[in-house]
């Protein structure tokens, strides 16, 4: 499906509201997880908006590429940017984590059409990437992606490299990893609990190809997967760094925000923060 | 009684085979049968009997190495994009290693692959108590969507591979490495979730699960010359459980024996004693391991020791009987 091509700038704008969105659906919400959401808005935004090749009226097409949220605690991010992609209307943001909403607190793939696996525990998504990449290959499917985001701090579960190497091994290039490499998780800075560098190292010596990115730049997210489907010798993993909590000067960079949602004073701070986004979007006194 | 076209099992020249040879056969077929069939397999590719399909099919497996948590989480994203997986390796790893991973990306997320735990129980013999899976029908059983089968013999596991490749649920299949007595033919029906009235009787149900089966029917032989009548019913499906079969059973002999090579917390045990309690209170005993690791020996000398042969049903049916 053809989707409508937006300018930098328009893209920018939908970054921005989708994390007022974000920050609303956590405070009605009143428990969720702050910091990752909205570091990845940017990546998200490049996904939905550029990147992937999608249906919402039509979840299941067989064309489409796939979306592994491996770190499901982000789910805010996918719902914001699902309902601003026009999977359901925005108002259902508000069901966040409530009784008999579709909007788990972590995603659930039988609740959502659009979701393409349930997932929460960590470690899991870049296996499944590697099943359905095999999948594709197995099917001749030439011109589908799976894109897998994974936040740093998963990188401590083993699953993962058992599924680096397979993919390593399988050359399976049309998976497209994405780390979240915000330095969060929730005992504190991810070197202090468990050292992840070298980082792109590691992937290099799995067989992998890596890009190092500001994830937090929408050209460089959208630049890096385009180069990322024309490298067919091996898969490709970007290790995008990014601010957790960015976009909101109180969460930025602060562990302590990962797994809570702001209150609603802090959510105002927030929204007020959004608004003007260091200058660049609107001013508050416009 | 409906002829179930039984085997003549007590025959001097009776055909023994490990139900994971059947396994393989069947998954061979499934295979010719329907191309969405894929396997992947974690370096035991032969143990297992994976290696017909392989063979026949290089392009739809693939070799996972030692990595089990990996081995089920792929097959959840081959199921995703309509493939219908088997995942195989020894029991004590798949589904031993990776419940999690099953739990959260097959059963919650509601996808068909089918687990295949090979060398399970006791009859792993020789290599002892770290790969005597003992737990997985327990682990298993308690898990939303999840199927549960254990077959009889290496016919029944053909055709339980061919029935959960057909079936659009998670599954769970338990092969066991040592040959056992064929009891079944290509003509005994096989559905998943029926059990099986393989010897009729007014005293006494023994409800046995996977090779087991036969040496509940060597018990009903003894039981007989002691006046006592046994019903064998044999549950090749511990999920979901035919409870109908089992509770008619009972009904009749108001008395009730599970036998199987498992821990009987949460297996075949279990899943008996609930049904009862719920249903139709009547005297039961579990004979199967209990509360305890295995160790190294041969699988009649192990089964023997944790108190699982003929005799020890033998004892366990007059228990119950008498306890009318």
């Amino acid at each position: 499906m053809t989707q409508k091509t937006y300018t930098l700038t328009e893209l920018e704008t939908k970054a921005n509201d989708i994390r007022s969105d974000i920050i609303k659906m956590l405070e009605t919400a009143g428990s969720g997880h702050s910091a990752g959401p909205l570091g990845l808005a940017d990546i998200f935004t490049a996904l939905y908006f550029s990147v992937m090749n999608y249906d919402p009226k039509n979840p299941d097409w067989d064309e489409r590429d796939m979306l592994v949220l491996s770190n499901g605690h982000t789910a805010p991010v996918l719902y914001t940017a699902m309902a601003h992609a026009g999977y359901f209307d925005r108002k259902e943001l508000s069901t966040l984590r409530k009784f008999g909403s579709r909007l788990q607190g972590h995603p659930e793939r039988d609740l959502l059409p659009g979701i393409e696996t349930t997932s929460g525990p960590l470690g899991c998504g870049l296996s499944q990437a590697a099943g359905m990449a095999l999948a594709m290959r197995m099917n001749k499917d030439l011109r589908r992606w799976v894109y897998v985001v994974m936040g740093d701090g998963e990188l401590n579960e083993g699953n993962i490299w058992e599924a680096a190497m397979l993919v390593g091994k399988e050359r399976l290039h049309n998976v497209i990893g994405i780390i979240d490499r915000n330095n969060i998780q929730i005992d504190g800075q991810t070197e202090d609990v468990m050292p992840l560098e070298d980082l792109r190292g590691k992937w290099e010596s799995f067989g992998w190809h890596v890009i190092d990115i500001d994830g937090n730049d929408i050209e460089a997210v959208i630049d890096a997967c385009t180069m990322a489907k024309a490298i067919v010798e091996k898969p490709t993993m970007i290790i995008a760094h990014t601010v957790p909590g960015k976009g909101v000067d109180f969460m930025e960079y602060d562990f302590r925000w990962h797994g809570i949602p702001p209150n609603h004073e802090q959510a105002k701070e927030a929204l007020k923060d959004l608004r003007t986004l260091g200058g660049k979007i609107r001013s508050e006194h416009d | 009684m409906t002829d179930l076209h039984l085997t003549d099992y007590f025959a001097k020249d009776a055909a023994l085979e490990p139900t994971r040879k059947g396994f393989g056969r069947g998954l061979l077929e499934a295979g010719k049968r329907d191309e969405r069939v894929v396997a992947a397999c974690a370096d035991l590719t032969d143990s297992t009997q994976m290696s017909l399909f392989k063979e026949a099919f290089p392009e739809r497996f693939v070799e996972i190495g030692i990595a089990e948590q990996n081995l089920v989480t792929v097959g959840s994203g081959l199921a995703a994009m309509g493939k219908i997986p088997f995942v195989s390796s020894y029991a004590a790893f798949s589904p031993g290693r990776n419940w999690e991973q099953i739990r959260t990306t097959i059963c919650l997320n509601d996808r068909p692959v089918k687990i295949v735990g090979s060398h399970a129980g006791l009859y792993t013999g020789a290599d002892g108590a770290t790969h005597q899976m003992l737990e997985d029908i327990s682990l298993m059983r308690v898990l939303p969507n999840m199927v549960v089968v254990v077959p009889g013999d290496a016919v029944e596991a053909e055709k339980a591979t061919l029935a959960l490749a057909a079936d659009s649920r998670p599954g769970y299949l338990r092969l066991a490495r040592e040959a056992t007595p064929t009891l079944t033919t290509d003509k005994t029906p096989f559905e998943i979730g029926k059990a099986y009235v393989f010897a009729e009787g007014t005293d006494v149900t023994i409800c046995a699960t996977g090779v087991m089966t036969y040496h509940a029917l060597l018990a009903r032989e003894k039981l007989a010359k002691d006046g006592i009548s046994a019903e064998v019913v044999h549950v090749p499906t511990i999920k979901p459980l035919d409870d109908a079969t089992i509770l008619a059973s009972v009904a009749k002999t108001g008395a009730v024996v599970t036998v199987e090579e498992a821990q009987i917390a949460g297996g075949l045990g279990g899943a008996v004693a609930e049904l009862l309690v719920e249903n139709h209170p009547a005297p039961l005993r579990r004979v199967g391991v209990k509360d305890r690791f295995g160790q190294s020996g041969a699988p009649d000398e192990l089964l023997a020791h944790y108190g699982l042969k003929a005799p020890d049903i033998v004892l366990a049916a007059h228990d119950v009987t008498g306890r009318k």
